[in-house]
């Protein structure tokens, strides 16, 4: 997983649409190097900007590129995501919800060494001050300000919240990492987690999890051997099992992917775990010692 | 989406896996007319649901009028909370072994699961638990796909008679019929090896992958939706997400996780939430569909609105309320959490209309609402 830094640069598939248009704009205003755009309807044109190529691989012969940020509708993902692959893209972000799993599958097998994946389904990520990826209320400083704190979350709602929440009580973010709420991603937990443990301007980590999967017990095993102070909240300790809980990958099945689970295996990785989410200040506030 | 048996089984039969012969039957009558058709019988309700043979929904029958007599307690019977309308009569099998046969979406590898087992006719789950040699698992890549050969190895060095190659053949279709109709489950449970040596399928579980739908609707169309309340159907058909529960503090937010969120806030205040009603994503702007919702059900006592906006926009949101707001002028009390994108305009419009400031934070709202509810339940109950 990287962290989007102000040199890396963006490319956006599905630029001209609508939810295209006005997330590239507030990326750029930004700061998000933004290098280019992919519609094979207008290549040629210029949109926001920038220059709209036919494809992904034709945008890295033209203009080289590190990450591409997709805005496509579900059952065209996995061509964009291919091309993207092909074209040797480091990071594909993908935010789009309701992709056949199967199709994700097959860009997951796909990806190779070279490429992340991150999402599906996911509202992407914030390096603050530096640059965004897909729809993070960035720009909001009542929610993004800069700091120490670096956030993983599956949903893009409720990282937002915690965003606001760290921000209210004095701290603020290194970066925010959006995984996305899919029961099949690329960057898991503990994947993002390694990512934050491993970057310099962060000095503690916010998990932001959700009930279903196993990735937040993973996350624990990695945590155990952590210096960073780490703390997390999961959501769904209410929910009823068996239901989809909005997220596709929000589902307790029998015991398996359960509250408590994730709760007894973060705890006994040394984790801070949240009763809510307006919780996180005075957490920050023992675990850093401010 | 699950489908029944009887919808399920052609798509094997599709793939050129042999599956007995069998009629659909509504009524007693109808049943023992198919059995006159195809001599000794088994008579299965049909559910989306397992556990049929437990709950006495699967019934053998040697004539007519057995399998009428079958049919007439079958259909009277729920399964899992459905009520049985139909039964599949079908040709009974003479059965010398009976395997387990699956594939699926794994999120653990990421990718396709194909599962055999020897210990077949029971519970994959029981199987897993008491005897988890027994189960054989081959992890695909879905660009190469499932072969013969890849059957084989998974096969190599279990003991299946002179079944291996139809069980091989099998597994390769199974695989196939799972690509083609974007399954998130396909399996069957028992395959049999019958008297003769054929290869056959007597059950099969298919279930879809929702988001795969839009590419397979008529195939869709012969699927069980979900039982949904009277509510949750309304927000199916309105594209909002919506599940009742049975509280009474009313739960509007943007996004699954906020939604989620602010039920365990309701719970971790002494509260019980009414519903779970989201209106993230593509539906932010949906406010006004979706309050009526929350506010039709019975027994709602109060209202939380927690609204943080990323890709949905507070102020959009907070506009579509407020116009529904003024058209039902509902008489309950409302707290509101509002941040993120969009926020000072909705803030603004909520005061400006409504004459109502968000509080502090979505902790001090829930508490609020989980007050305010049982402040009324206690007004309610003095009379």
């Amino acid at each position: 997983m990287i962290i989007v830094r102000r040199q890396h640069r963006v490319l956006i598939q599905g630029i001209t649409g609508k939810q295209g248009t006005f997330w590239t704009e507030r990326m750029q205003e930004y700061g998000t190097n933004v290098v280019g755009g992919v519609n094979p309807k207008k290549a040629g044109t210029t949109h926001c900007g920038v220059p709209v190529y036919a494809s992904a691989v034709e945008a890295m012969k033209e203009t080289s590129f590190d990450v591409s940020v997709l805005f496509i509708p579900p059952l065209g993902v996995k061509d964009a995501a291919l091309d993207a692959i092909e074209a040797g893209a480091r990071n594909i972000c993908i935010l789009t919800e309701y992709i056949p799993v199967q199709d994700v599958m097959y860009i997951m097998a796909a990806q190779g060494a070279e490429t992340d994946i991150t999402g599906p389904n996911t509202a992407g990520s914030v390096t603050v001050g530096e640059g965004f990826m897909g729809f993070m209320p960035a720009f909001n400083e009542r929610i993004f300000n800069h700091g120490t704190v670096g956030v993983i979350s599956r949903s893009g709602s409720l990282g937002t919240l915690m965003c606001q929440n760290i921000v209210s009580a004095g701290f603020g973010q290194s970066a925010f990492l959006g995984i996305g709420g899919d029961p099949i991603i690329g960057t898991t937990t503990r994947e993002a987690l390694e990512a934050l443990d491993n970057d310099e301007g962060t000095e503690a980590v916010v998990i932001v999890g959700e009930i279903g999967g196993a990735m937040e017990e993973e996350a624990a095993e990695y945590a155990a051997g952590m210096d960073k102070p780490v703390i997390a909240f999961i959501a769904g300790g209410a929910a009823p099992v068996g239901k989809k809980m909005g997220h596709a990958g929000a589902i307790v099945v029998g015991n398996r992917g359960t509250y408590e689970s994730k709760q007894k295996a973060l705890q006994a990785a040394g984790v801070t775990v949240l009763a809510t989410p307006s919780d996180v200040g005075g957490a920050l506030k023992e675990r850093l010692g401010s | 989406m699950n489908f029944e048996e009887h919808a399920a089984k052609p798509l094997l039969k599709a793939a050129g896996i042999t599956v007995p012969e069998s009629r659909l039957a509504r009524t007693a009558d109808e049943t023992a007319e198919a059995a006159r058709d195809l001599g000794a019988v088994v008579v299965k309700a049909q559910a989306p649901a397992g556990k049929r043979g437990k709950a006495g929904g699967i019934k053998t029958a040697d004539s007519p009028e057995e399998a009428k007599a079958a049919a007439e307690k079958i259909l009277r019977l729920e399964i899992a909370g459905h009520a049985v309308e139909k039964v599949l009569v079908e040709e009974r099998s003479d059965i010398k072994r009976e395997f387990y046969a699956a594939v699926l979406n794994d999120p653990a590898t990421k990718g396709p699961l194909v599962m055999f087992s020897t210990e077949g006719g029971m519970d994959i789950e029981d199987v897993a638990e008491k005897t988890p040699g027994a189960i054989q698992q081959a992890k695909v890549d879905i660009r190469q796909g499932f072969g013969p050969q890849d059957a084989q190895e998974m096969l190599e060095g279990l003991d299946l008679g002179g079944a291996r190659d139809g069980i091989a053949d099998v597994l390769v279709k199974l695989y196939d019929a799972y690509r083609a109709n974007d399954a998130e489950l396909l399996e069957i449970n028992p395959l049999v090896v019958t008297a003769s040596g054929a290869v056959v399928a007597l059950d099969c579980k298919f279930v879809i992958d929702d988001s795969a739908i839009k590419r397979h609707r008529e195939l869709a169309a012969t699927g069980t939706p979900d039982k949904l309340t009277e509510l949750e159907a309304r927000g199916e058909e309105a594209g909002i997400k919506y599940i009742e529960l049975d509280g009474d503090v009313g739960v509007l937010a943007n996004g699954a996780g906020l939604t989620m969120t602010t039920m365990d806030v309701i719970r971790h205040h002494g509260g019980r939430p009414a519903n779970f009603c989201e209106i993230g994503g593509e539906a932010y702007t949906k406010a006004k569909p979706a309050l009526e919702m929350v506010l039709d059900k019975p027994g709602i006592k109060s209202l939380v609105v927690n609204f943080c906006g990323a890709f949905a926009r507070c102020e959009v949101m907070m506009d579509g309320l407020l116009n529904a707001w003024d058209e039902i002028s509902p008489d309950l009390p409302v707290f509101f959490s509002v941040a993120g994108t969009g926020d000072e305009e909705a803030i603004k419009m909520l005061k400006d209309r409504l004459g109502a400031d968000p509080l502090s934070d979505m902790d001090a709202a829930c508490k609020a609402a989980v007050d305010a509810a049982q402040e009324e339940a206690k007004g309610g109950n003095g009379g």
